[in-house]
């Protein structure tokens, strides 16, 4: 099916709902909005239960025979696991604050992409299933049977959440329904119903330690690519080194960067600024091919998908004697290291003592905010090495970009990630506008393919999803020339450009070391006639 | 039609206690047995629910951040939104719970031709609910002065602060207005905001009529049907004192008074009204986002399986080796003479 042109979608959102009850209108699966089935290898390959063929289309989604009890007792463990579950099912005062919060909402008008009727799919069974009330009153207390239509309810709108938390910033109590979308979804997994978008790079990065099975020497060899290419416009040819045993840090970043434009320009970034260091500091940073990844699939799939695929970093931390982490630009990979990586790995590791403190080698400065992780964010470690003026930039060979800057959702919801990202840009760049106040920092909205919903087939869902943040773009476009949107995030490097083409031609993106790697002066680098893109530089353009 | 039932069911109640009270005398009942019962179900409801909630864990520091990170010591951390101490908690559900600071930020989504989005500032649901929470207070403490003998000072200020205006023979509360005109609101609010009307259960409907009675009722028997306050008093003091006695002339309306307000704390810990003490216990506001800082405790916490370092050298030994990287092991023949 194809995408509908921009005008055409733009024209058919109508934010009414219709008249009839939620609950009685029945799940409609649209081609464009939902991913592919998870290919059952792949559920295999980390053995996740009940994987076979099955398609969303299809009236019979093939359940395991014992699904409702499956379903039940899921629910049963997961409110005894996490009090936010509890909480949320039964604080909602259906209020509506949250609900045009969500871009998908926003850009489909889908009613059940209202956060609060997101949660409300879940919130209405556990309601029929455990509480009093619910069991005598029934739809009058707003609860209602668990049907196999439930279950496809679920899987459809659960699958078109990004996990993205806005609705969380307005919400009164702070009820986070990408919280309950993630114990959705690990309900789902339970009855072998993933997308495959998720389920194939689990399986990936288990086994090859990358979402994209890259395999280590055919991650090594696109490394080496980007080496050539920097040597081509500089002179220089950095000489990574990988799984070496006693460097200062080990450098995880998502492998989207490795792989696809626009991230590989950041990645050129990276090997640039670790080459700089190197040079002029002896810093040593080795890449793992083993922790190959740092975005983390099993985020989108479960809590113990999310830790089985994580513990990788701190092994090989371990195993290759580094003193600390260094983690590239990426978005769910930051929040799950943020929120759950310490607490997840204990018993895998053991506490952390194996790394220090981390603390930058070059500038002394200890970074006080990752004292217990020991992983520290390339964006803060190189904010902190400009501010101390260890970098030689020349700004003026990004004067073609007129910036603006995506907070990606994860790293500004769940951590608070908002200063760093934008002192680099402005100290890299000399035109940097901030789009609407309403559209960043907290506020942000999500790129409309995050937390697993890249995939292709569902472009629709991904042009309606990405319409407000593009809006926002848009406007900034127009208002002052802005030809190009910084982020912090692989999968924001993965979608973005297809949703600016898409809503507003004329804006490329990139992650903020592409602009670093721009900016930064190599010693006995030679004069550059292009920036990484191949593109000429100001100035260079008739030579 | 949810609304309807839903004033229906409080028409009901009215009913009941009209009958039963009213017609049926049955004041020891209405007047002491029914109070006595609610508030013992409240209480308990109330501690049960909040147990219950507590019982399961917090397994992962999951702080919605709300503004800059503490970070590097030249970036300004927002300490309120962001805390990264318990101090900074304190303030975050501070304004949180006093001034419903989350609220504060609601926007609405306008679709203009262009195509163009525009977020506009709607902050009507903020402020009819702070007045909404805030008269509802004041009412309850001012209620006091009928549980307390003496009246405690802080009481009676309030009465005369409430009373100012000093309209009519009883002095007209401001908070009498006040909270008729923001259940009005958030009644019609539900009723005509499309979005909010399709999310709209029983249950949110139900509550607002329930309390839109009791104020009316309250109201009524203060301005219009009078009651014998002195009688009055004479009933609540007996019954904080434990010695509970239904003394002749209190009317009717003030059964059906106390029986709404009864309904109202039997049903509070059943129902959405936990919020109240659900809002302390959210783990998105309650928690410091210190968690790179911190190391905490999954009490839970299990080992997984996990692909092992060597399980994956094992599969790729070959290629590592002539890729020239790094092994733990070296290969069991040189990869030149496997040929
Ligand atoms: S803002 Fe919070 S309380 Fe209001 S409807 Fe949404 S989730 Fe429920
Ligand atoms: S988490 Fe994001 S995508 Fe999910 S419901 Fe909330 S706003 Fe929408």
């Amino acid at each position: 099916m194809a995408t509908p042109k921009p005008q055409e979608l733009f024209a058919s959102i109508n934010h009414r709902p219709p008249k009839k009850d939620w609950m009685d209108v029945p799940v409609e699966i649209k081609p464009g909005r939902y991913c592919y089935a998870a290919n059952p290898k792949s559920l295999e390959a980390v053995g996740m239960p009940h994987a076979r063929q099955w398609n969303p289309l299809d009236d019979d989604w093939k359940l395991p025979e014992n699904w409702k009890e499956i379903i039940i007792q899921g629910i049963r463990e997961r409110l005894e696991k996490f009090r936010s579950f509890k909480v949320f099912m039964d604080i909602c005062v259906r209020c509506g604050a949250c609900a045009d919060k969500c871009h998908y909402f926003i850009g489909s008008g889908d009613p059940k992409n209202m956060p609060v009727l997101r949660a409300e799919l879940l919130r209405s069974i556990y309601r029929g299933e455990f509480t009093k009330a619910g069991k005598i009153l029934g739809r009058f207390a707003g609860a209602r049977k668990l049907t196999p239509e439930v279950i496809k309810e679920w899987w459809y709108y659960f699958f078109q959440c990004s996990e993205c938390r806005r609705c969380s910033v307005f919400c009164p109590y702070g009820i986070d329904t990408a919280e309950i979308t993630i114990l959705g979804r690990e309900l789902l997994n339970l009855l072998g119903l993933n997308i495959d978008w998720i389920a194939t790079p689990v399986a990936n990065c288990y086994r090859t330690g990358n979402h994209l099975g890259i395999q280590p020497h055919a991650f090594k060899d696109m490394i080496d690519f980007f080496c050539d290419d920097i040597e081509e416009i500089t002179g220089i040819r950095p000489e990574p080194s990988f799984n070496k045993k006693g460097a200062d840090i080990l450098f995880i970043t998502p492998s989207g960067d490795v792989f696809a434009d626009p991230g590989t320009y950041t990645c050129m970034g990276y090997l640039m600024l670790f080459h700089y260091l190197k040079e002029e500091y002896g810093l040593e940073v080795t890449w793992s091919t083993y922790a190959s990844e740092g975005g983390n699939f099993g985020f989108f799939t479960s809590h113990e998908m999310m830790k089985r695929l994580n513990a990788k970093m701190y092994l090989e931390a371990k195993r290759l004697g580094v003193k600390w982490i260094l983690g590239g630009e990426c978005g769910h990979m930051w929040r799950v290291i943020h929120q759950y990586m310490a607490t997840m790995q204990q018993d895998m590791v053991g506490d952390l003592d194996f790394l220090e403190e981390p603390v930058s080698p070059i500038t002394g400065t200890k970074f006080e905010n990752a004292k217990a992780t020991k992983m520290v964010h390339i964006v803060e470690f190189t904010a902190d090495l400009i501010k101390h003026g260890k970098l030689k930039l020349d700004k003026s060979r990004n004067d073609n970009l007129i910036m603006t800057f995506h907070d990606s959702c994860n790293p500004s919801r769940g951590m608070g990630f908002h200063e760093e990202p934008r002192y680099i840009i402005k100290n890299t760049c000399n035109h940097f506008y901030d789009m609407p106040e309403n559209t960043i920092r907290e506020q942000t909205f999500c790129c409309g393919g995050g937390a697993g919903l890249n995939a292709g087939e569902n472009e629709e869902l991904r042009m309606m999803g990405g319409l407000p943040r593009a809006n926002a773009v848009k406007y900034v476009h127009e208002k002052y020339g802005v030809n190009m949107l910084g982020c912090i995030c692989a999968i924001d490097r993965a979608v973005l450009p297809n949703s600016m083409n898409y809503w507003v031609p004329g804006v490329q993106v990139t992650g903020l070391h592409e602009l670093v790697g721009n900016a930064l002066v190599l010693p006995g680098e030679q004069e550059r006639e292009t920036n990484l893109r191949g593109e000429p530089l100001p100035g260079k353009e008739d030579i | 039609m949810k609304a309807i039932y839903s004033l229906f069911l409080v028409f009901a109640l009215v009913l009941v206690a009209l009958l039963g009270a009213g017609a049926g005398g049955m004041h020891y009942l209405f007047g002491v047995i029914i109070p006595y019962v609610a508030v013992v179900l409240f209480v308990v409801g109330f501690v049960l629910r909040v147990i219950r909630w507590g019982k399961s864990p917090v397994p992962f520091r999951i702080p919605t951040t709300c503004g800059q990170e503490f970070s590097l010591p030249w970036i300004k951390q927002n300490k309120i939104d962001n805390p990264s101490t318990t101090w900074g908690v304190i303030l975050r559900m501070f304004f949180e719970v006093v001034l419903f600071r989350s609220l504060f930020r609601n926007t609405k989504v306008e679709l203009h031709d262009g195509p163009k989005l525009a977020y506009a500032s709607n902050k009507w649901l903020w402020l009819f609910a702070l007045l909404f929470h805030y008269s509802f207070l004041t009412i309850f403490l001012r209620h006091m002065r009928f549980f307390t003998e003496p009246v405690p000072g802080f009481f009676q200020m309030l009465d005369s602060i409430d009373g100012m205006l000093q309209i009519g023979a009883p002095t007209l509360y401001l908070t009498d207005v006040v909270i008729v005109v923001a259940v009005t609101y958030l009644f019609m609010r539900r009723v005509v905001n499309p979005q909010v009307r399709y999310v709209s259960l029983p249950a949110d409907y139900f509550p607002l009529f329930l309390i839109l009675g009791i104020v009316l009722s309250g109201i009524f028997m203060r301005y219009f049907i009078k009651t014998d306050i002195v009688a009055v008093k004479e009933l609540t003091m007996g019954l904080v004192t434990f010695n509970p006695k239904v003394p002749e002339g209190v009317g009717t309306i003030f059964y059906i008074h106390v029986f709404l307000v009864s309904v109202l704390l039997i049903y509070f810990p059943l129902s959405k009204l936990m919020h109240m003490g659900g809002v302390f216990l959210s783990p998105t506001r309650n928690l410091a986002n210190n968690s790179r800082m911190k190391t905490h405790v999954n009490p839970w916490n299990y080992p997984v399986k996990i692909h092992t370092y060597e399980a994956y050298e094992d599969e790729f030994r070959e290629r590592m080796v002539e890729a020239g990287l790094p092994v733990e092991k070296p290969l069991e023949q040189p990869v030149e003479n496997k040929e």
